[in-house]
C-alpha cells in the first residue's frame, strides 16, 4: 500500500512537532525515518497509524484519504518502541490476539489460528517460545514476537518505531539483516524509525531525514550520502570534515584540487575523499600528520593544516589499511592533501530550533 | 569494617527490646484486647443468646440494609473509579488537576459534614426539598439518602487505586490492541482489565469495608428508624443505647469479622499485585 502525506502539521501546545510534511512512499518500499532525538519521528509514525490526529494535512493510504479514520480501518501493523506485548498473555495468545478479535464472520477457526501463529513463530524463528510470558523473554525475542504479532493481521503497511533501539549492538546487527530479508520476502510497505544513520543506510531502500519537525531530504541511501541536500543532512549522515570558509584561508583548498565557487559559507569533506602523499617540500596544501587510529579496515589520520594567520585547521582523512602502510608515514611527517570531492552549503549547520 | 559500620547502626539491646515491647503493648491494649472483648461480650450469655440477638427482626433488617447499600454503591463506585482513572490517566484536558484533587475530597471532609450536605440538598427544607415532596420522593431518612451518603464516602477508593496504576502502565498495550483491530470494548475487557484487575479488586475490597462500616454520614441522613433505615453500624449504636450489650456486641462482631476478612483479602491482593508488577 502506498503512503502519501500532504502538508502534515502537528503542534503540542506552542511546540511545533511537525511542520508541513510532504512525503510519498511507493508500495513495497522499506523506508527509514531518520533524525535526531525529539525531531518528530514517532509523532509522524503515530499520525500515519492513526494513533494521533494531525492539526492539518492529509494521510492517504493507497490513494484514499484516511486522515480521520480509526487505526482499525487502516490496515496497519504497528511495532512499538517498547514492544507493548500484552504482559498477561502468553506469546501464543499475543500473536493470536489480532485474529481472535476479528468480527465473528471473519474470525478464523481455532485450528487456523493455531497454524497461523506457529507459521509466524517459525518466521521469526522462535517457535519454541510459544508458551512463555513476555517477561520471560530477552529483549531481542520480545522484539521479534512484537513483529510477529503485528504481522498476524496481515497489514498492508508495517510501522516500526525504533525496532532495535533497546538492544545491544551485536543483536541489532543480526536483526537488521533479518528485517531486510523479511521485508524482501513479505514485500509489505514498511517504515521504520531510527536515529542511527548507519542502521538507516544499511537496512532501508529509502531514507527520509528529519530535523526539528522538518523533512530535510528523502532519497535512496546513496543519494543521501552522495548528494546531501543541506549541511544538516551532510553532517548527520556519515562522518564529515566541516570547514568554515573565510576567503583568506581557502587558498590551500584550491591547491588541494578543489574548485570552489565564490559564494558558500561552509564546506563539507568526507574523510575518505581526502588522499595523502608524502610531501617533499612545503606546498600550499601541506599538512602535518598529528595522529592516527586503527578503525579495523580503515585508518583514520588526524592532520593539522597550518593557516597563514598562525592558527591551524584540523582535518580527518580515512584510507584503507594497506594504502596507509604503503605511504609509510609517521607522526610529525608532512603530507600533501588531495581532496577528491566536497560539498558546499550556504547556510550554517542545520536549522535553528524555533 | 563491615562489622563496625553495622554496629554503628545497632542501637543498644535495651532500646530495641524497649521499643518492641512498647509497640506490642500498644497493639495488644488498643487493638487485640478490644477486639477480643467484642467477642467475649457477644458470647457472654452463650451461643443461644448470640444467635437470638443477630436474628431479631431489627438486626436482620440492619444486615439486609447494609448488604443492599453496599451492593448498590459498590458497582457505582467501580464505574466511577474506572472512568475517572481512565480520564485522568489517558487524556489531557483542562481541569484535570482539579479533578484529581476533588476525587480526594471525601477523604478530607468529615463524614458528618458530608451527611449534612445531603440533608441540605434533599432534606425537607433543603434546596430540592419542596420539589421532592411535591413528587413524593423520599431521599433523606430513607434508603436513597443512605446510598448517596455511602457513595460520597466510598467513591475515591477505586479511583485512587487505579490512577497511579494506569499511569505507570501507559497506553501502549491498549494502542497495540487497537492497531490489531480490537474495538474499544474488546480492548478494555481483554487488555486493560486484566492489567488492572488486582488493583481494582483491592480498591473494591477497601470500598466495601468502608461502605458497610460507614457510620457518620449515614447516621445523619438515615433518621435511625429501627427496622427500616438502620444499617449495621447504626444498629450497634441503637442496641447499645438500649443497654442491650449482647445485642450490640453481637452486631459488632459481624462487622469485626468483616474487618478481619477484609484484612486477609487485602493482604492477598497486595501480594498478587507485587507478583504481577511489570518487571524491568
Ligand atoms: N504528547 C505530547 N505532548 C507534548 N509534547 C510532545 C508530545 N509528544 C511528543 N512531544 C514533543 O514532540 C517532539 C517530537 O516528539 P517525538 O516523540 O515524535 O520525537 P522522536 O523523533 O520520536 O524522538 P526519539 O528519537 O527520542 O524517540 C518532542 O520534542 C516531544 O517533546
Ligand atoms: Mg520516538
Amino acid at each position: 500500500m502506498s503512503i502519501i502525506l500532504k502538508n502534515i502539521s502537528k503542534r503540542f501546545g506552542n511546540f511545533s512537532a511537525l511542520d508541513n510534511i510532504n512525503l510519498e512512499i511507493p508500495e513495497g518500499e522499506l523506508v527509514a525515518l531518520l533524525g535526531p532525538s525529539g525531531c518528530g519521528k514517532t509523532t509522524l509514525l503515530r499520525i500515519i497509524a492513526g494513533l494521533e490526529r494531525p492539526d492539518s494535512g492529509h494521510v492517504l493510504l493507497k490513494g484514499e484519504d484516511k486522515t480521520y479514520h480509526d487505526i482499525r480501518d487502516r490496515g496497519i501493523g504497528f511495532v512499538f518502541q517498547h514492544y507493548a506485548l500484552f504482559r498477561h498473555m502468553t506469546v501464543f495468545e499475543n500473536i493470536a490476539f489480532g485474529m481472535r478479535v476479528k468480527p465473528r464472520k471473519l474470525r478464523p477457526t481455532e485450528t487456523q489460528i493455531r497454524d497461523k501463529v506457529h507459521a509466524l513463530l517459525a518466521l521469526v524463528q522462535l517457535d519454541w517460545l510459544y508458551d512463555r510470558y513476555p517477561d520471560q523473554l530477552s529483549g531481542g525475542q520480545r522484539q521479534r514476537i512484537a513483529l510477529a504479532r503485528a504481522l498476524a493481521v496481515e497489514p498492508s503497511v508495517l510501522l516500526l518505531d525504533e525496532p532495535f533501539g533497546a538492544l545491544d549492538a551485536s543483536v541489532r546487527k543480526d536483526l537488521r539483516q533479518w528485517l531486510r530479508h523479511l521485508h524482501h520476502n513479505l514485500n509489505v510497505t514498511s517504515i521504520f524509525v531510527t536515529h542511527d544513520q548507519e542502521e538507516a543506510m544499511e537496512v532501508a531502500s529509502q531514507v527520509v531525514v528529519f530535523n526539528h519537525g522538518h523533512l530535510e531530504q528523502q532519497g535512496t541511501p546513496s543519494d543521501i550520502y552522495d548528494h546531501p541536500a543541506n549541511a544538516f543532512v551532510s553532517r548527520f549522515i556519515g562522518d564529515t570534515n566541516i570547514i568554515a570558509l573565510e576567503s583568506h584561508h581557502t587558498d590551500w583548498l584550491r591547491s588541494s584540487g578543489l574548485d570552489i565557487p565564490p559564494q558558500p559559507d561552509c564546506l563539507h569533506v568526507r574523510p575518505h575523499d581526502i588522499d595523502l602523499s608524502k610531501a617533499t617540500s612545503d606546498g600550499a596544501a601541506t599538512a602535518i600528520l598529528k595522529d592516527w587510529q586503527h578503525l579495523g579496515a580503515l585508518i583514520r589520520v588526524e592532520l593539522a593544516k597550518p593557516l597563514p594567520d598562525g592558527a591551524e585547521e584540523i582535518v580527518y582523512a580515512e584510507m584503507p589499511n594497506d594504502r596507509f602502510k604503503q605511504l609509510a608515514l609517521a607522526i610529525g611527517d608532512k603530507v600533501d592533501l588531495t581532496i577528491r570531492q566536497a560539498h558546499w552549503f550556504h547556510e550554517e549547520i542545520g536549522r535553528a530550533p524555533h | 569494617m563491615h562489622n563496625s559500620s553495622k554496629a554503628a547502626l545497632q542501637d543498644p539491646t535495651w532500646v530495641r527490646y524497649g521499643l518492641m515491647t512498647l509497640a506490642l503493648l500498644v497493639i495488644g491494649l488498643f487493638l487485640c484486647l478490644p477486639l477480643a472483648s467484642i467477642f467475649f461480650q457477644a458470647f457472654a450469655k452463650g451461643w443461644q443468646a448470640y444467635a437470638e440477638q443477630i436474628s431479631t427482626p431489627d438486626a436482620v433488617s440492619a444486615i439486609c440494609l447494609t448488604l443492599l447499600v453496599s451492593a448498590i454503591s459498590l458497582p457505582l463506585s467501580v464505574v466511577f473509579g474506572v472512568s475517572a482513572a481512565w480520564a485522568i490517566a489517558r487524556f489531557d484536558f483542562p481541569g484535570k488537576g482539579l479533578l484529581t484533587t476533588l476525587i480526594d475530597l471525601p477523604f478530607s471532609v468529615s463524614p458528618v459534614t458530608a451527611g449534612l450536605l445531603f440533608v441540605l440538598l434533599f432534606g425537607a427544607h433543603g434546596w430540592f426539598g419542596e420539589w421532592l415532596q411535591a413528587h413524593d420522593i423520599k431521599i433523606i431518612f430513607a434508603v436513597p439518602g443512605i446510598v448517596f451518603a455511602t457513595l460520597f464516602i466510598t467513591c475515591p477508593f477505586v479511583a485512587r487505586e487505579l490512577i497511579p496504576l494506569m499511569q505507570e502502565m501507559g497506553s501502549e498495550e491498549e494502542e497495540a490492541a487497537l492497531s490489531m483491530g480490537a474495538g474499544p470494548w474488546t480492548m478494555f475487557w481483554r487488555v486493560t482489565l486484566p492489567n488492572i484487575k488486582w488493583g481494582l479488586l483491592y480498591g473494591v475490597v477497601l470500598c466495601n469495608a468502608r461502605a458497610m462500616g460507614e457510620f457518620g454520614a449515614v447516621s445523619v441522613v438515615s433518621g435511625h428508624i429501627a427496622g427500616l433505615t438502620n444499617t449495621l453500624p447504626l444498629h450497634v449504636e441503637a442496641t447499645y443505647n438500649e443497654y442491650n450489650a449482647v445485642g450490640a456486641f453481637a452486631a459488632a462482631s459481624l462487622l469485626t469479622v468483616l474487618a478481619v476478612v477484609t484484612l486477609v483479602v487485602k493482604s492477598y491482593l497486595e501480594w498478587q499485585q507485587q507478583l504481577n508488577r511489570p518487571h524491568n
